[in-house]
């Protein structure tokens, strides 16, 4: 078959564009462990850095003495506080508008905190310097309960004493760092004061890390004959990184290239600027060879971007009937001790005002008081967009907590409140324009899925058998029905450090009908190289394994805020719809000139340019790419080739109806999840088999979160929970199968309508598997339970509720 | 510190350099031997981005000193390529069923896989699962790694039915 022949239907198969599970083009080399991670690299003359932390979560920093470690063959150098800070180093902004030691400047805030920076010749060596360096502490009162800390006299941020003015308004008290309100108060209290019911309930959303299975890390490499800095790192965002060094470090922005290799796995964790970055570009600079540091699991999980950490205080008002007529959140946030969450500026709780979730709900009011305790910093989305795993948490907690107080059947009560297919685009009472959706068709199709009325039927009957004695075993059905707010996001309302958030993609197509594409994002796993290719092979004509895709070195990509939050397809995943677009369009006046006709007198069908009504007489993309290069046609320039920054209009929400069936252990605590269906509707659909895969991951991320996973503190301080020991990450021999399903709403304002999907089963996964929890011991009398729920927390709910005997 | 004499044979190959006592078999290596498929998640022996094969054994090489494996016959997934440098059997189905996404368990993964398949020709889902549980991935949710493997198995047997 050739060109002629092929219908059009043969030709976009053969493109493998959007819609086809087209295979992964990076397994080949990571299937061979030919991937190139940050510790895979390997410079001249390379040098290692690693970090004396501290033991204490609150102590003043009386002497450091380095002596023995200097003494030590093989150690260049060990950096304090002192030595940075000289250069303005020895402090760094963080990305929520505070600042951040990089070194102990006095004292230390959180047990792990960076105390000095020693550089050797191997890791080894490095490691015994460590353990010879010095440190002096006294120790200082240990606050880890935010609430607490807002009345403690204890002083932790000394540095900001006197400020009463914070980077989000006024601070009320030395361990406050912002009050964030949003939506109307006075109307929402009056709304709960004559509401026929109001739930009450204080939803906590514990501490936990994304612990991506490769830690962060980088290579910095100081060039002092070209005065160039090449920084290697595992970052999401390498753009902003390389801002964010040239403001910090002084050196010019076009001397600085920042390169991200293969990340592996990055859930949020990457977002931040990390001590290690600076410390490793300053040891360079200073020693003229490269540094390369890389944390270990254990400073991962006890230093760099933890997640989560509220305590939401909820009020939901209600008609007797169902109809929720408001509701009332006051959050808590746990911030650590320094405010490094990573949100767009003007978000300092991020998304959390999407917490009115599916449901249309016309007044309601939210208020975040962001405090300071003795824990590590971050605040990063964990396989979420800025918060929205929270806010998607507490409603669809809250709901099922109104649903007890109605005596009302959940699903139900969701189903009767839902926002209406009619209503999009739906302003919400928080502020957010939802841009489409359908939620009764996606939540039907998800009951009917699963049979709940027979689930329901065999819950009622399992607790008449638990009653007389037949099972100590109980079922669980967990609903939720989640709205993600994804793809930050348009430039009027969100930037990082100043910094927009559109996102870019730049096309070129070579003469012989070949191209290589650049981004401003990055993949950590997502397979931007196979799925990005797939948007351009169905824009332009161009089979997308004809199409290279790079990302990651900001000498060679347009400029973009890289991958987090679920951007990556709605903002860039746009920005190169748009840049193949314009290729499209420059390509039908080539076109139409090599066919002499009009340029309005050709058409698109699939990969050609066709006269309109003569199909026979077409040129494909491939025939004019080489016409662009080797002819010289009237009024265009040659070549082919388009650049395109996008600036969303919109942010995307994406849904999904998820429902988990959960047996659980009254006498043990243990649980297995029976059955779980999640249906997403990230509007249009890439690549159905990464779908799948996004999906299956994110949920068994959730898994872990609600069943196991936290960062866990004692009173004084210390990290309970701070390696693959005790920090619960699911095994293949826990972890379900999982059914997918999904429904097809496209975005109105993206340019192919897609939404974005990768952290949607996390944002709906978390409820899932709690309301399982909450569910299975709603007959006995459960409203609400903290995760995560492990077995001994299950176990301790059973007893709480009389049910060991 | 004083450096021993080290010989292995590493993917069929004969290597020989020299390590402290105390240096790990991971960083011998990935730095010595610059054979970086083996992969360091945690160190602690949990996570298995680090599993080698020795002597026929599935092992964690981030908690093994090299000094400890002196004269072993070791792979890694580097040697699990075709000789044609084609994607062998685990890498192909891994490929195929969307076993991977950030690609950084999928070495220890496959190279575990590998021995499960010497260990149980036939194995169930249930086996699968048990037997791949020292290996961590955080991106996949496991299901597509098992069905991977348990593709990968119904082609190495029907290759071997074939064979005699």
């Amino acid at each position: 078959m050739n060109d002629q022949t092929m219908t059009p239907e043969e030709r976009a198969a053969n493109l493998k564009g959007m819609g086809s599970s087209r295979k992964r083009v990076e397994d080949v080399r990571f299937t061979q462990g030919k991937g190139n991670y940050v510790d895979d690299i390997k410079l001249d003359g390379m040098l290692f850095g690693d970090f004396v932390r501290s033991p204490y979560a609150h102590a003043r920093v009386v002497s450091v003495n380095k002596d023995a470690a200097l003494a030590l063959p093989g150690v260049i150098a060990v950096l304090t506080a002192e030595d940075l800070s000289p250069l303005g180093l020895h402090w760094m902004p963080t990305l929520a508008g505070d600042k951040q030691m990089v070194l102990a400047d006095g004292k230390v805030l959180f047990q792990g905190q960076e105390v000095a920076y020693v550089v050797a010749e191997d890791r080894y060596i490095a490691a015994d310097a460590v353990e010879l360096v010095e440190v002096e502490y006294e120790e200082l009162p240990v606050l880890t309960d935010p609430f607490e800390a807002l009345k403690s006299d204890v002083v932790l941020r000394e540095d900001l004493e006197g400020q009463t003015e914070g980077a989000h308004g006024p601070r009320k008290h030395h361990n406050h760092i912002f009050t964030w309100e949003q939506g109307d108060k006075d109307t929402t209290e009056a709304v709960l004061a004559e509401a026929d019911v109001v739930a009450e309930e204080m939803v906590y959303y514990h501490r936990t890390h994304p612990c991506p299975l490769e830690t962060c890390g980088c290579v910095a490499s100081m060039d002092k004959v070209t005065g160039k800095l090449t920084l290697y790192g595992t970052f999401q965002a390498p753009h902003a990184i390389r801002t964010v060094v040239s403001l910090i470090s002084g050196v010019a922005e076009h001397n600085i290239r920042v390169i991200s290799p293969d990340i592996g796995g990055g859930f949020g964790n990457k977002v931040g600027a990390y001590a290690g970055y600076v410390c490793s570009v300053v040891a360079s600079i200073v020693t003229g060879q490269p540094v390369k540091w890389v944390e270990d699991r254990m400073e991962n999980l006890m230093s760099t971007a933890f997640a989560r950490d509220y305590w939401m205080q909820g009020k939901i008002a209600a008609t007797k009937d169902g109809k929720i007529t408001g509701l009332w959140c006051h959050t808590t946030a746990d911030h650590g001790g320094f405010d490094a969450c990573a949100d767009p500026t003007k978000f300092p709780a991020g998304f959390m005002n999407i917490c009115t979730g599916s449901y249309d709900i016309p007044t309601a009011y939210l208020a975040v008081d962001g405090v300071y305790t003795n824990k590590a910093p971050g605040g990063v989305a964990y396989r979420c967009s800025f918060r929205v795993t929270e806010a998607a948490y507490f409603i669809e907690r809250m709901i099922e907590v109104l649903a007890i107080k109605l005596n009302m059947d959940a699903a139900e009560l969701r189903r009767i409140n839902f926002i209406k297919a009619d209503q999009f685009p739906y302003q919400s009472a928080l502020g957010w324009e939802y841009d489409s959706g359908d939620y009764h068709t996606a939540w039907d199709k998800a009951l009917k899925a699963v049979d709940y009325e027979g689930l329901r039927a065999e819950q009622a009957q399992r607790i008449e058998d638990f009653k007389a004695g037949k099972t100590r075993k109980l079922l669980g059905i967990g609903l939720t029905h989640f709205t993600e707010i994804v793809g930050a996001g348009p430039v009027k309302n969100c930037d990082i450090l100043g910094l927009g958030m559109f996102d870019s993609c730049e096309i070129r197509i070579h003469p012989t009908g070949s191209a290589i594409a650049r981004l401003g994002t990055i993949s950590q796993g997502q397979g931007h190289a196979t799925t990005f290719a797939q948007i351009i092979a169905s824009e332009i004509g161009l089979p997308a394994d004809d199409i290279t895709l790079e990302e990651g070195d900001t000498d060679t990509a347009p400029y973009g805020l890289g991958t987090y939050g679920s951007r990556s397809t709605p903002v860039a995943g746009a920005a190169t719809a748009m840049a193949a677009r314009k290729i499209r369009a420059k390509a039908q006046m080539i076109a139409a000139y090599l066919l002499e006709v009009h340029d309005d007198d050709v058409e698109w069908d699939v990969d050609r340019f066709a006269v309109k009504g003569a199909p026979e007489r077409f040129k494909t993309m491939k025939e004019i790419a080489f016409a662009a290069y080797n002819q010289a046609i009237p009024g265009l320039e040659p070549g082919l080739e388009a650049v395109s920054y996008y600036d969303p209009p919109n942010m995307t929400y994406p849904f999904g109806a998820y429902v988990c069936v959960m047996e659980i252990d009254v006498d043990t605590g243990e649980w297995e999840v029976r059955q779980f269906y999640a249906l997403d509707d990230c509007g249009t659909r890439i690549n159905p088999m990464i779908i799948e895969g996004q999906v299956h991951g994110g949920v068994t991320e959730a898994l872990a979160i609600a069943m196991g996973q936290e960062i866990a503190y004692d009173e004084m301080g210390n990290v309970k929970t701070g390696t693959l020991m005790d920090f619960f990450l699911p095994t293949a021999w826990e972890t379900p199968n999982y059914i997918t399903d999904h429904t097809v709403t496209p975005s109105p304002h993206h340019p192919i309508g897609a939404k974005g999907v990768g952290e949607s089963p996390n944002v709906g996964g978390v409820p899932a598997f709690s309301n399982a929890v909450h569910d299975a011991f709603r007959p006995f009398g459960l409203t609400q339970s903290h995760m995560p729920h492990d077995h001994w927390r299950i176990w301790k709910i059973a007893n709480g509720l009389g049910m060991h005997g | 510190m004083s450096k021993m004499h080290v010989k292995l044979t590493v993917n069929g190959k004969q290597v020989e350099g020299l390590a402290e006592p105390r240096t790990l078999l991971i960083h011998f290596l990935r730095e010595d031997l610059k054979i970086t498929g083996p992969h360091i998640g945690c160190e602690t022996s949990h996570c298995g981005a680090c599993t080698v094969d020795i002597d026929g054994k599935s092992v964690k090489s981030c908690t093994t000193f090299v000094a400890q494996v002196n004269g072993s016959d070791i792979t890694t997934v580097e040697g699990l390529t075709n000789d044609d440098g084609s994607l062998g059997v685990l890498q192909e189905m891994f490929r195929e069923h969307h076993g991977l996404q950030c690609g950084f368990c999928t070495p220890g993964m496959i190279t575990r896989a590998h021995r499960l398949l010497q260990e149980n020709p036939n194995p169930s889902e249930e086996e699968i699962r048990f037997g791949m549980a020292g290996n961590l991935c955080r991106c996949t949710g496991y299901q597509n790694i098992v069905k991977a493997i348990s593709a990968s198995a119904d082609l190495l047997n029907a290759q071997k039915e074939a064979a005699e």
